[in-house]
């Protein structure tokens, strides 16, 4: 019977072409696993050949006189710059914390209001500009405009600015995690605005608001750009004056001293970077934990 | 807040939020100061500049040791003129290349870590790609003096040259390993971690049902995340790479490390040294302060203006886009 054979053997072909397809269509997604697992593994292949390089350079140039003397000229210790960077990132705290928290709870909390909406707008303006574009706004204004050459005043104030929009965002999102009904409870028991968010909003968003405090820790602990020409650099420490007088920061160092031909320097610029990326490090591994904390607890 | 009107706690609970209304105005207050104060304070150079400070390739401070002269009525050096096109495309090259290497690096490491990874692996490895986002941006810089710009002068860039050489912009001559390629590239490792990051959440965040109809249509795993998973995603990863634009134009210290810091040149190959207008002004303000005159600070002043508005652009873009992605897959939804 001939039909007989042409219909077997056109399903016969048939189940090849399928058979073909599949195959097909199997190796195709094979290779596309293998290039997205390359992707990642490039990523991190990147991550651990830096922090390696500041890992082993960084700890071989470690000495405890780094801790204890001051930079001259390039070489010498770190203690001016390590004092820097903490006297500039306290400074900054004290005035992103209660700006930017304050920003974040209004947009929050009275989010329909017109002023919440331009907080928002212009936060979201914020964060996309350039930290070299803030820290010449803070040469012409303060250091050039207002006289106070670089400064503590003038960096903290810099670096305060680029933080406002991240500590402000953190705090609106986590004020928005919490349940309305909460609020209504303590509205009911008669508690107004303030009694509400800060003893009842601000407790439940506390764990994200922190972390929002600490990117701006470690944002004012690892920003150079901005500070090129707000702070200057220091051989000296800090005097105490908040205008006037030029101040020293670990970032400052990396990006000047690799430059230099000499030995002691580079050694200098990779324990500044240890430092500094050790400090960032630590910070964003303990806001991790502090999140992951208040998420087991809920 | 029409509770808290009628509540006891009427007066401080006015007081609180305008409390809140002053300190938070600190934020709208400071993107307009900035704006503003930069704005007002170039205005001498953008009216001696004109147009052609953003189409020519002349920045000249003048000679430094001549008397100031007038011209165009404002008091200038002999000689000086500001045209930065040549940082404008610098700029714009180095933030394409590093969006070109940073967006699909990103989408695979997202689907490999969200989809082909076991739990423990997984978290590991998402904590070692945000580690690398927290990474400050003078630490970049430091790795690519020190470890990039050796291995790609000496060893890499001559080998593409040769093998790649017949593709405009690929031939020789290989460079020192400063320039456009090196600029692109460490670029891309920084704003890569937050493409991933972000696409990782997303994908994660998928229902479960969409996985399981694919699945019970006959596609493999890749499939179901290539044509199933991925097109609904569309609005996140438009975001997260408009975003990491954002970064990328206004990037300094790294690519200030790693660029050459070309000056006056349009580059003519992948591997020529360029300057982006973030890196020149962290470079150029020491040189700028020898002009008597002010009016290089002044220039420099309407670069980071010229550099603020590309920003801003780009992230009103960036919105505009994402609130009409979002719009349209709630109506394809509903």
């Amino acid at each position: 019977m001939p039909d007989a054979t042409l219909a077997d053997r056109a399903i016969v072909m048939r189940q090849a072409r399928l058979h073909a397809r599949i195959s097909r269509r199997r190796a195709v997604s094979m290779l596309a696993w293998v290039l997205c697992g390359a992707a990642l593994a490039a990523l991190c292949l990147s991550i651990v050949w830096i922090i390696g390089l500041v890992l082993v350079r960084g700890i071989a140039a470690l000495r405890p006189s780094l801790f204890t003397t001051v930079t001259q000229g390039t070489g010498g210790g770190l203690l001016n710059a390590i004092e820097g960077t903490c006297v500039l990132a306290f400074g900054t705290l004290l005035l992103v914390i209660p700006f930017g928290i304050s920003a974040g709870i209004y947009a929050a909390e009275f989010r329909s209001s017109v002023w919440a909406r331009v907080i928002r707008f212009l936060s979201d303006v914020l964060v996309g500009l350039p930290s070299i574009v803030l820290g010449y706004f803070g040469y012409v204004t303060m250091v050039e405009g207002l006289g106070w050459k670089f400064s503590v005043a003038a960096a903290s104030i810099t670096l305060a600015i680029i933080c406002l929009p991240y500590v402000a965002r953190t705090t609106e999102v986590a004020l928005g995690e919490v349940p309305q009904s909460l609020r209504e409870a303590a509205y009911a028991m008669g508690a107004g605005a303030g009694t509400v968010t800060l003893r009842i909003s601000m407790r439940l968003a506390m764990p994200a608001v922190v972390t929002g405090v600490l990117l701006a820790l470690a944002i004012s602990v690892g920003e150079t750009a901005p500070l090129l020409y707000t702070a200057g650099w220091s051989n000296y420490t800090w005097n105490g004056h908040l205008t006037g007088s030029p101040i020293g920061y670990l970032t400052y160092v990396i990006w000047a001293f690799i430059n230099e031909p000499f030995a002691a320097a580079h050694a200098l610029a990779y324990a500044a970077a240890l430092l500094v990326t050790g400090m960032v490090l630590l910070i964003s591994v303990a806001s991790r934990m502090i999140l992951l904390r208040a998420q087991r607890r809920m | 807040m029409t509770g808290a009107r009628r509540a006891p706690g009427f007066g401080i609970g006015m007081n609180f939020r305008r409390l809140m209304a002053i300190l938070g105005g600190s934020v709208p207050v400071s993107a307009v100061a900035i704006v503003l104060f930069l704005a007002v304070y170039a205005w001498p150079a953008i009216r001696f500049n004109g147009f052609g400070f953003i189409a020519s390739n002349s920045w000249n401070l003048g000679s430094l040791y001549a008397e100031p002269v007038s011209q165009g009525g404002a008091m200038i050096l002999p000689g000086a003129q500001y045209g930065i096109l040549f940082l404008i495309v610098g700029t714009l090259l180095s933030t394409a290349i590093a969006m070109l290497i940073a967006v699909p690096v990103g989408v695979g490491a997202a689907v490999f870590l969200a989809e082909a990874l076991p739990g423990r692996a997984r978290l590991w490895l998402s904590f070692l790609v945000e580690m690398l986002a927290a990474v400050p941006s003078v630490v970049f810089g430091l790795w690519g003096y020190a470890v990039l710009i050796p291995l790609l002068g000496h060893y890499i860039f001559p080998l593409m040259t040769g093998l790649l050489g017949w593709i405009p912009w690929f031939g020789e001559p290989a460079g020192s390993g400063y320039g456009l390629l090196t600029a692109g590239l460490v670029l891309s490792l920084m704003i890569v971690p937050l493409i991933a990051a972000t696409l990782r959440d997303a994908i994660t965040a998928q229902p479960m049902y969409m996985r399981e109809a694919a699945a019970a249509l006959g596609a493999t795993r890749f499939e179901t995340i290539w044509k199933v998973i991925l097109p609904g995603l569309r609005p996140v990863l438009i975001g997260a790479g408009i975003l990491a634009t954002g970064r990328a134009l206004g990037e300094t210290m790294a690519v200030l490390m790693v660029s050459g810091n070309a000056l006056n040149v349009l580059p003519h190959s992948i591997y020529a040294p360029i300057s982006t207008m973030a890196a020149f002004i962290a470079s150029q303000l020491d040189s700028a302060l020898q002009d008597p005159t002010g009016m290089a600070t002044r220039a420099l002043a309407e670069v980071a203006l010229v550099l603020c508005l590309i920003a801003v652009l780009v992230n009103v873009l960036a919105r505009l886009i994402l609130a009409r992605a979002t719009a349209a897959t709630s109506q394809q939804r509903a």
